[in-house]
């Protein structure tokens, strides 16, 4: 079991090599010379070559990508320009804030999803089947930023019961910390959900259809223990593989919402940097993220073979 | 006097749901089962064999079937309409059942050990220790070597004879008065096959339950069964001592089985099958289904589908022409 | 000579019989007969019709302000309404639509085929399968979302931008699962039989490998376009896709939010063109997958 960790481990290590290397490359895509794009074009060429030579664009293509690697072996990974701080510094401060968001919303996004499959599977073709698949079918048609900021003017604007944006740490007030965030992460989670159900909903098929449910009926067990203990083993070993893809995800759309709710979160940072054509910031950001999709993919998949022993050996 | 069987179906008709609506998949089927007994229930993919057993406990997938008519007389209720409740107290505990395919009916997720203590836990309220102390005597008992250390692997670790005897030790677990094997050696190789029916037949001796053996090889009947029924096209259409089947078959169908098994004796001239197919459950046929078929077939056949008539003392038989008294072939 | 037909299943590649030519025909018929492809065909059919025909529909030029028009509730002469520079909704819905269905449209296309190409050469050239593959996966390791922020904001926020940052996202998911089928395929007694009659490389991905992967790769660039609407139109909401003053769905609703209170039409129709897109395409994908691939009917 020791060996099959490390073999993963081991495979990781190239993806987040080319990660590095695309991330790098971000800037060589920039149209024309990039010193420039980002100095602005009413720079003076002092100013210009100011930016060239403190973001190391003077030096040769292999001297550049070699001072990349470096700087990121020490944990070095850029500076903002608008901000003028480290783009580690300024993604800590506002790491909490997206985690609170994802966090909050894979939450919610779980047991919901988990058991509206299941219970549309197990009662395939009927009513309960049609209504809990078309839910889900429009939680991923929907746009969430559309639903999202209607349901703020609803819930913030008309109604009054919510904030309509700002957030508040948990540390300083649990009760405005979850009131801040609940609709966002609610939004957030919609098409998860939709997601998360139809995915559900085919393993849990799959699994009822096999051999040894009907082992687990013919001794004695009630449907609860086999349905819940015996199907849903099974399937849920399905739905750990898209567990990568439901984080992921999650991640990807709090960029949009972080917008929408003014969250001052690590996505807002990133537009934010991109409409500013902070490039040093958006190429750290990018970095930054990832690495932690490739652990997180690489936990995911360490889970899966925890979860399912068949994997386990050889 | 006899005494009253373990369990009586009487005229069960089970049906299927399809896109053309509801299909007759066995139909009329009667039979006991008496404590104790060996009984062999053979005959050709589908025929309704597994549908018959499946039924029996009522095991078959939700909303797909009904049962149109009968009854499964079990301990003075009637199986296919008592409540879940009361089924569930009998499943696994007075009647098991072991099933083909020993690879896809184990859970791959759950061990061995908790496989077997389920049953255990369920029926017998055992604690966790005490049922794995009795899952590896289980295991001894189906002859599965090292018994302390299996018990605790995935089914995927096992190989299918093993998985197979895990099945069987499961089904036995709380002693069940009837254990229904359905087609147990289907799945697996020629040797291992012998050993399973060979623990089954000792199983039988020292437990002192009544097995029901579903086979299409009458080869696998002939070496284990007392008892014989012969299913044709979702009906019973003979149901003998397995000596006198073997011997003196009455069944037109019967004796066409019995012509196509191979054997050791006599020309090597091309092997006897029986002409035309086995109609599909949807098929209209009148009267008797396997008329088409059969080299006797008279206008009586086509009337109506004959009835399983005894003709002599444990020996039935659901043909016209040769339920006539003195008229058996 | 039975070809196969290989879905990416929920724990591996499953195999199953393709139709031949003659019989494409039968699953054509079924495929017509599904209820979620009919609605889903419908309604992808209506709004591309409209999309397509939209200078018709409306005569009006959708950057046209009347500034003495701003703000109408939907009415007669403006069934959509106008917003706060008096221009039409309905025409900028129309042709927003353009932009998206296009857009969407292309980024399906054309990483499909990338992604295509890419799965057979990685399964048919051992050398460079794990380069390729971990490439895939250095990509895929992103959410589309912010790959496709990464790429428009290096190439400047842009309708082509916003083409190729989405294609670059969708490519690693098409080529898995074109790569699996090959790989299947690959081993079958009749390609492994072409191989040593002397077939060649190209011939084989050609003639054998690629008909047999058709199946889910059209699924899964069904939902492709389906996810691209999705995303261009957040991109563009954020302001980092398609620009003003070309209407997209996206920065419509992204301009109608400031006065959201006010006109709740302007953010209202482009929100439902998407949903509508996104729904229809949705269900074509569903009726794909469970016409070509039965096996997985229901899953996301």
């Amino acid at each position: 079991m020791g060996r099959l960790i490390a073999v993963k481990v081991l495979q990781a290590i190239p993806v987040i090599f080319m990660v590095s290397v695309l991330a790098f490359l971000l800037m060589s895509l920039l149209p024309g010379d990039p010193a420039v794009v980002i100095a602005g074009d009413q720079a003076s060429p002092e100013a210009i070559e100011k930016v060239r030579r403190s973001l190391g664009l003077d030096r040769p293509f292999i001297e550049q990508i070699g001072l990349w690697f470096a700087q990121l072996a020490v944990g070095n990974f850029g500076a903002s320009l608008m901000l003028n701080q480290s783009v580690l510094s300024a993604m800590g401060e506002r790491l909490p804030v997206t985690l609170s968001l994802a966090g909050l919303s894979l939450a919610i996004t779980l047991p919901v999803g988990i058991f509206a499959g299941s219970i549309a599977a197990y009662n395939r073709q009927t009513w309960v089947d049609s209504v809990v698949m078309t839910v889900a079918l429009l939680g991923v048609s929907i746009p969430g930023f559309w639903i999202a900021i209607m349901s703020v003017i609803l819930f913030s604007v008309i109604l009054g019961w919510l904030p309509s944006s700002g957030f508040v740490p948990l540390a300083q007030d649990p009760a405005m910390w979850l009131r801040s965030l609940i609709l966002p992460a609610i939004m957030l989670s919609l098409f998860q959900i939709g997601f998360l159900a139809r995915m559900t909903r085919s393993a849990m098929l799959d699994v009822l259809s096999q051999d040894f449910i009907r082992t687990a009926r013919s001794k004695g067990l009630s449907e609860w223990m086999t349905v819940g203990k015996h199907a849903f083993r099974n399937a849920l070993i399905m739905v750990i593989t898209t567990m990568g893809i439901l984080i992921s995800t999650a991640i990807g759309g709090s960029v949009v919402i972080e917008q929408v709710f003014a969250l001052p979160g690590i996505g807002r940072l990133v537009v934010q940097g991109i409409l500013a054509r902070d490039y040093p910031l958006v190429q750290g950001v990018m970095l930054i993220y990832g690495f932690a999709f490739v652990a997180i993919n690489l936990s995911v998949d360490m889970l899966y073979t925890f979860a399912d022993p068949r994997v386990r050996y050889d | 006097m006899t005494p009253a069987p373990l369990v009586s179906i009487d005229d069960l008709t089970v049906q299927f749901r399809t896109d053309r609506g509801w299909t007759t998949a066995v139909e009329g089927v009667s039979f006991d089962i008496g404590e104790g007994d060996c009984l062999g229930v053979v005959g050709e993919s589908g025929s309704g064999k597994s549908v018959t057993a499946l039924s029996m406990l009522r095991l078959h997938a939700r909303g797909t079937s009904r049962f149109a008519s009968g009854v499964v007389r079990y301990a003075g209720k009637d199986l296919l309409r008592a409540p879940e409740g009361d089924l569930r107290a009998i499943r696994g505990r007075d009647i098991a059942m072991v099933f083909q395919d020993p690879m896809s009916s184990l859970n791959p997720v759950l061990t061995i050990c908790d496989q077997i203590s389920e049953t255990l836990r369920l029926h017998q309220g055992m604690s966790r220790a005490a049922a794995r102390g009795r899952a590896i005597e289980l295991l001894d008992l189906v002859r599965i070597a090292d018994a302390a250390r299996r018990v605790d692997e995935y089914p995927h670790r096992l190989s299918g004879g093993m998985r197979q005897r895990v099945m069987i030790a499961i089904a036995i677990a709380c002693r069940p008065r009837l254990l229904i094997a359905d087609e147990p050696t289907t799945a697996l190789d020629v040797t291992i096959q012998a050993q399973i029916l060979e623990l089954l037949r000792d199983l039988r001796a020292e437990l002192g339950m009544a097995v029901m053996l579903i086979s299409h090889d009458l080869g696998v009947i002939a070496e284990f069964a007392k008892r014989v029924i012969v299913m044709y096209a979702g009906r019973v259409v003979e149901d003998a001592p397995v000596d006198v089947l073997f011997r003196r078959p009455v069944h037109p169908y019967t004796e066409g089985l019995m012509a196509s098994m191979p054997s050791l004796e006599g020309d090597a001239a091309k092997l006897y099958s029986i002409p035309g197919r086995i109609p599909d459950p949807d098929e209209a046929i009148a009267g008797c289904r396997f008329g088409p078929r059969c080299a006797h077939a008279e206008p009586i056949c086509r009337a109506a589908m004959p009835e399983l008539v005894a003709i002599e003392e444990n020996h039935r038989v659901r043909c016209a022409p040769r339920s006539r008294p003195g008229g058996a072939g | 000579m039975t070809e196969l037909s290989v879905g990416a299943g929920p724990v591996g590649p499953i195999v199953s019989p393709v139709l031949a030519p003659r019989r494409r025909f039968m699953l054509l018929r079924r495929l017509l007969a599904h209820r979620s492809f009919q609605i889903g065909a419908i309604l992808v059919l209506a709004l591309t019709i409209a999309a397509v025909f939209a200078p018709l529909i409306t005569g009006i030029d959708p950057s046209a302000m009347k500034v003495r028009f701003r703000f109408r509730p939907p009415s007669e002469a403006f069934p959509f309404g106008t917003d706060n520079f008096g221009r039409d909704i309905l025409t900028r819905v129309l042709y927003g639509g353009r932009v998206s269905l296009w857009i969407g449209l292309v980024v399906a296309a054309l990483s499909g085929v990338c992604g295509a190409a890419i799965g057979v050469i990685a399964a048919q050239f051992r050398a460079l399968d794990a380069p390729l593959m971990r490439l895939m996966d250095a990509l895929m390791s992103f959410p589309a979302i912010l790959l496709a922020l990464g790429i428009t904001a290096a190439l400047g926020p842009r309708m082509e931008s916003v083409i190729i940052a989405l294609t670059v996202a969708y490519v690693p998911a098409g080529a898995r699962i074109v790569r699996a089928s090959a790989l299947v395929v690959r081993e079958l007694d009749y390609v492994q039989a072409a191989r040593i009659a002397g077939a060649s490389d190209v011939r084989i991905m050609f003639r054998h490998i690629l008909p047999n992967s058709v199946g889910p790769l059209l699924v899964h660039m069904t939902f492709v376009f389906a996810y691209s609407i999705l995303a261009e139109a957040a991109l563009s909401f954020l302001g980092v896709g398609v620009q003003p003053p070309t209407p997209s769905w996206g920065n419509i609703i992204a301009e109608g939010r400031d006065y959201a209170t006010e006109a709740w039409w302007v953010m209202l129709f482009p929100g439902l063109g998407i949903s509508i897109a996104a729904l229809g395409l949705n269900l074509l994908g569903d009726g794909l997958r469970d016409v070509l691939d039965p096996r997985l009917k229901g899953a996301g």
